[in-house]
Order: structure tokens, then sequence, then C-alpha cells
């Protein structure tokens, strides 16, 4: 019955063929499942990065007084103070003492430290004007970005009625229904809503307004905040001071190069991530020139020199089962040993680097033998044929095959060095170091722990700074893996 | 197994090649393990200079092994070990006082897979000469390649792409390219390993032709699974089976009127 044998054929060819199907969906499932955890995390990264990016400045003229500053003693001058009255002169209105500090803290600690810094270099500026663009505290930063609290603004398209009422003001506009907590600019004042009746509603003075009367449409405006001011850190008298100078034009946002060029600092607007990327590449540098020397010494030797007995079997073991072994544990015997034993100074590159380079030298090795084990061995016996000795063989015809996937090891384990940040934890490079490090013995941290140290901290500038460093992070990730790209191209040889 | 499977049956007279050409490979009594394995048997053979010898037998029959026995390229394959004497020149190549580099120069392999290096053609044939200083400076190294490349008759076809890579050219081509490194650096022995097993007829035609010609300065050993080869090129057959030399003799004698029933079943094609 051939029927029938044809028909349980095709039976079975279509049960194959849907079985083929279903596998195909699946696998392409896997991939989009992980596209989107990917896109997810590099959408949520970017988007909580972008502040980090860019900061607030105004510029600020500061009067370098000579009674501040002594011309032969400069680092003792009272910068701070100059700043403060600099800035002060711009809201004469501010008298208390109290409201002087906070108007001062709207700008960063940076200001003093940078008019200290043109006066040292050029003494004859004392007694005369510095101007410089004056960035912003972090706190103000972020709230000017929305990121304390979503600002929502009314410009006034009706007159406003603003009437005394004992300490208090009686404030009115039609077609406009305030709400408590908002604030009223005047051109010369401004107001808290506290109360809100049908007829209007009563404030409180935050900068007591010149005049009372009728203010012009097109005159005032309004702010509504959806957090109160006990949930943010910039209150509403600051909040006022900083729409001020938003509306004089004076506030800009430029790129925050603070973020690239300074070390760390307990100021999120002045912690950068220059420190730590130093940090990493003197501590890659140790890693790769430790490592890959040994590495590829052991690897040839075990593959093309070594005899095969047990004891190379055991040292092979070995190397494999090192390569599984957690990365803390590399922390602690870098600790014993570097530390403890030689006495290598505590958080520098230098130890870092060694120890990453024990965790790498295992994934080097197995990389290695394995980019020698795939030359083919008609390459080296036609070396010998001629007369060539074995380590001529190998150093002049199986290693410059084998380079390519050497180094396609060897930065793919350096990669991985410059993301661990487990075995540096125990030998101390997880100190708050604001300096760059200059040598490899300085202590020093690295980028994955920086990100680790910024998203411990409680203020809400380092989320954003945390989120920038590990997009840094992974850019010189994938320059790496870019690089083992070009370099795996660029010497692969075909025969 | 009795003690007859290891001898040669049957000593035939002394080949009529051995009283013209001088002798230049003697071996004897040689045995051959791969660790446990017996691969080659109580071989005594002697190879006549300036002449071909053909190597013959069905797969496996350790005639390869024997052939990398003679520049002890065997000495690079773990768990292997040669006994019995092998002479070159009257020159025992076993012994401790013996360098493997210099004998290797003196006695060169082609492979039966073209295999050369991912360099380019000059390099390939230049390399042997310069590891061992043949050439004093550049304008001898490059009359040492051209000379081996024209001895190889190859020059014509590669003389303007010298400095494209070997690996680019045909099979043939390739393989003739390993002859030109082979004689590069000025050897006396020349073993081949079936040299034609990968190649076209036109181009085992070529190579044969120049095993014909280079015969007349070197001693030529060659492995070989076609009998026609053997009978087309070689002065000299031992006809190989299970690790024992059977036969050996003058190529005519061996392949019109075999003294063996196990070597004339073979080349009338009973078995292998």
């Amino acid at each position: 019955m051939p029927d029938i044998v044809l028909t349980a054929q095709q039976q079975r060819t279509r049960k194959r063929n849907l079985t083929e199907k279903r596998f195909r969906r699946l696998c392409f499932a896997a991939i989009a499942v992980t596209a989107v955890f990917l896109a997810f995390l590099v959408m949520n990264l970017g988007i909580k990065a972008v502040p980090a990016f860019t900061s607030s400045a105004m510029p600020l003229t500061i009067n370098v007084e000579p009674d501040k500053v002594d011309s032969t003693a400069i680092a003792s001058g009272d910068f701070p103070g100059m700043v403060k009255d600099a800035i002060a002169k711009l809201m004469p209105k501010v008298e208390s003492r109290a409201d002087r500090k906070k108007l001062y803290q709207l700008l960063s600690g940076s200001v003093a430290d940078e008019v200290q810094h043109r006066v040292m270099a050029d003494p004859s500026l004392v007694g005369k004007d510095v101007t410089l663009q004056a960035t912003l505290s972090a706190d103000a930063d972020m709230f000017l970005k929305g990121q304390q609290t979503s600002t929502t603004k009314f410009a006034g398209t009706a007159p406003l009625s603003l009437a005394a009422d004992g300490e208090a003001f009686k404030i009115s506009a039609q077609g406009h229904g305030f709400k408590a907590g908002e604030i009223v600019l005047t051109p010369t004042g401004a107001l808290r809503v506290t109360e809100t009746s049908a007829e209007g509603a009563k404030a409180e003075a935050l900068v007591a307004p010149d005049e009372t009367g009728a203010v012009a449409a097109g005159q005032w405006q309004s702010l509504q905040f959806s957090d109160g001011e006990d949930s943010r850190r910039t209150s509403d008298l600051e909040a006022v001071w900083l729409q001020r100078f938003t509306d004089q034009g004076k506030i800009q946002s430029m790129f925050d190069k603070a973020l690239f060029t300074n070390g760390d600092s307990r100021a999120p607007e002045q912690a950068g991530l220059r420190g730590a990327f130093i940090g990493s590449l003197f501590t890659i540098l140790v890693t790769l020139l430790t490592a890959l020397p040994l590495g590829v010494a052991a690897a040839l030797y075990l593959e093309e020199f070594a005899p095969k007995n047990r004891f190379t079997d055991l040292i092979e073991v070995n190397i494999n089962n090192l390569a599984a072994v957690p990365s803390i544990i590399f922390g602690l015997l870098g600790l014993a040993m570097f530390l403890n034993f030689f006495g290598l100074p505590r958080s520098s590159s230098l130890v870092g680097g060694l120890v990453l380079a024990l965790l790498v030298l295992p994934t080097i090795i197995i990389a290695s033998r394995a980019a020698l084990r795939s030359v083919p061995p008609s390459i080296k016996e036609a070396a010998l044929g001629v007369g060539a000795s074995h380590q001529q063989a190998v150093f002049h015809h199986v290693m410059p095959l084998a380079v390519p996937g050497i180094l396609t090891g060897t930065i793919l384990g350096i990669a991985r060095a410059l993301g661990e940040t487990a075995p540096l934890l125990m030998i101390g490079m997880i100190a708050f170091i604001a300096d760059v490090p200059g040598r490899i013995t300085d202590a020093a941290t690295v980028l994955p722990v920086q990100v680790y140290l910024w998203s411990t901290l409680p203020e809400a500038a380092f989320r954003s700074r945390t989120s920038a460093a590990i997009i840094i992070l992974m850019i010189v990730l994938l320059c790496f893996n870019a690089l083992a790209i070009f370099l795996r191209n660029k010497f692969e040889r075909r025969w | 197994m009795n003690d007859m499977t290891f001898k040669t049956v049957f000593t035939p007279p002394q080949p009529k090649i051995l009283a013209t050409n001088p002798a230049k490979i003697i071996a004897e009594g040689v045995d051959v393990y791969y660790g446990e394995k017996h691969a080659i048997k109580n071989l005594s053979l002697t190879i006549p200079d300036k002449a071909v010898s053909a190597f013959i037998g069905p797969s496996g029959c350790g005639k390869s092994t024997f052939l990398r026995s003679i520049n002890r390229m065997n000495d690079t394959i773990p768990g292997c070990r040669v006994t019995g004497v092998i002479n070159v020149d009257g020159q025992a190549i076993y012994d401790p006082s013996i360098d493997v580099v210099d004998l290797r120069a003196r006695i060169g392999m082609v492979f039966q897979k073209p295999n050369p290096f991912p360099k380019s053609i000059f390099e390939n044939v230049a390399y042997g000469p310069r590891i061992h200083g043949l050439a004093k400076d550049k304008t001898a190294l490059e009359q040492i390649v051209t000379e081996s490349l024209k001895r190889a008759s190859l020059w014509d076809e590669v003389k303007d792409r010298l400095h494209q890579p070997g690996t680019g050219l045909s099979g043939g081509q390739q393989q003739r390219l390993c002859i030109a490194r082979a004689i590069a650096v000025n050897p006396e022995v020349i073993l081949m390993d079936e040299p034609c097993s990968a190649l076209d007829p036109i181009a085992t035609a070529r190579i044969e032709e120049l095993i014909t010609e280079l015969k007349e300065k070197f001693c030529i050993v060659i492995v070989t699974h076609s009998m026609q080869q053997a009978a087309r090129v070689s002065d000299l057959t031992a006809f190989f089976h299970l690790g024992i030399l059977v036969e050996a003799g003058d190529t005519d004698e061996v392949f019109t009127s075999p003294q063996e029933k196990r070597t004339h079943d073979y080349i009338t094609g009973r078995f292998g």
C-alpha cells in the first residue's frame, strides 16, 4: 500500500517542519525578550543620565575687595565672602543673614575656588572686578531641570488686584483660580497663597511688594508646584530667586565639563569622573602589562612545549577552575598577598591592576591556548620540514597566526577587568578619593567602583551622575570590544 | 602472531638500481611504536641515491610512518618511539649526537596537503635559507629563491607575483611551491608523502615530471597510493603491508613479476 506509506512519511515530514518552525519562533522570542530588556536598560539609563551632562550657570561679577584678600597671602583670602556680596548685589531685597546665606548656597562652592584660582594666577586682579560663569549648586540645578518638583507656570493674563490685609495680602485675578501653596510674583514682590475662597485668595509675603493696588496683565505670573515645600530641597523663596534670575535671562544651561575634568567630590555639581577614569587607565595598564606576557607565555608553554603528563593535566584543570572562581576571592588573595605580605600601597592602581591580572589570567591563558590550537598543524610541520627548530616554528609561524585570537581573548579579559568591582573593594579602592591619581602607587578608584560609590549617596543629583557614569563606563567597554573586533579582522589571515 | 610476520618473508636479490646508484639511506631492524601500537615491524631497506624510491601499500600499512622516521618528523608525535638503525650516508640519524634541525635541513619533506605558509611566495621559499643562514645578503637570497622556483618549474607562473600570498595559488602550484621551499635549503634527500593525492591529473602529471627531473640531483622517496604513479616515476618500489615491508625491488621487477603473493594481489587489485 504505497499510499499509506506516503501519508505516514508526509505526516512525519509535516511534524518535523512544525517542530522546526516552533523552535525558530522560540529562538526569535528569546532574542526579542533580550532586546526588550536591553532597550529598557539603555533608555532608563539615558533618561536618568541626561541631566548630568548639563549644568546651569549664571554670569556673576565679583569685586575682589582688597580688604578681603591680602595680595601677599592670596590663599587665605575670604573669597566666599566676595561671592556672597556679589550675588547679594543682584537681590538687593535680601537682607537677613540666613536668607543671604541661602542665596549664596544657590551657587556652587566651586565659584569661590575659581575666583581664588584666577586671582592667584593674576594677583593684579585684587581690587578689580572678575566676571565669570558661576555654576549653580546641584540643588538649584536640579530644581531648574524639574528634577525636584514639576513646576506649572501661569502668565498673568488678567489684571491682579493686590490689597494689604494686616500682615497678609488679599489677591484676586479674573479667570485664575489660586491654589494654596501657589507663588505669585509681582514686579517687586513675591506672595505665597495660604487660603483660597470664591472671590480671591489670602497670601503671605515672601518678598514684600513695594506697593499694593492693581498689577496690570502681563506684569505678574504665578507658579504651582506638584510637591509641597517640605518635600523638596529648594524652598519657595529660593524658587522665587531662581525664577527672577531666569526672567532676567541670566541662567544658562551648558555642557557639564566638571563631570569629565574633576575628581570625585561630595558636592554633586563638582563631582567628576576624571579620577576614576585615570585610575581605571592605570589599573588596566598594570593588568595588561602583567597578565598578557604571563598568560601568553603560560599558554605557549602548556600548548607547545610542556610534556603531556599528570602534572600538566593538573595545571590545566586548575587554570580552567580558576576562571570560574568568584572575583571577590581574588580580592581577598590580593589583600593577603600584595597588601599584607608584600606591603604594597593600599588602594593603589598597582595593587588593583595586579589583582585584576590574577583575575583575567585564566581567561587569557584559555583564549590563547585555543588560538594556538586552532593553527593548523600542517603549518608547523611545514616549518619543521624545512629544518626550523621547534621554537622557530612556534614563534615564526604558529604565534603570528594565533595573534588575532590571543588579542581578542586578551581584550575581552581586559574588558571584564575594567568592569570588575568586587575584588577592588577588598584592597581598599572603595575609599573616597578626591585627587586625580598621578602615579600607579597613588590611592585611586576605578569607574565601576565610582558608580557604586555614587549610587550609595543620598543626594538626588548623584542619581543622574551615577547613570551618566554607567553610560560612560559602557561606552569605554564598547570601545574595547570594537577594538577587539578591529584587531581580529586586521590580523586575521586565511590559509 | 608468529615470528615470521616480523620479517621480510622473502629476501629479494640485490635490486639492480643499487648496482649503479650508491646507497643513501640504509634502514636496519627498524621498529616504530605509537604508544602500544606496533606500527613498523623489523624493517630493513636500502634506498639508492639520485633515484626515486616509491613506498606503496594499503592505508595504515606504515609507509608514511617509515617516511616520517627518515627525517625524524615522528619525534613531534607524543608517544612515538623508534628503535633500530637508520643510516643516512653512514650516519645514524637516531644517534643522540645528531641535531634534528640539521638533519631536517638535509632531508626535506613535502606533505600530502599543500601547506604553504600564509605569507608571500617569496617568503615561503626564502624562509628555509634564511633560518639556516644560506644567503649572505639580499641578492643571494633572491638568487636562491629564483633558482629554487625554477627547479620546481614554478618560476614562469609566479615570477610576476612573488610578493603575493602563496595561499592564493592553485593546488598544484602550491604543491610545487612546497617543493621549491624544500629544495631551497639544498637538501640531499626529499621525502614526499603522497604529494599528488590532493591534485587533479594535470597537476599530478606536472609534479611527476618534476620528480623525474629532480632525481638527477636528489635522493627522492615518495609515498603514493597510486600504483601507476609508482610505476611511472620510481626506480625502486617497496610494498608495505600491516607494518611489514613485504617486498622491495626494482620497480619493473615488482610490478611485472612480484615474488610475494601479497604483492601480486595488491598490484592486481585484489585488495587494498
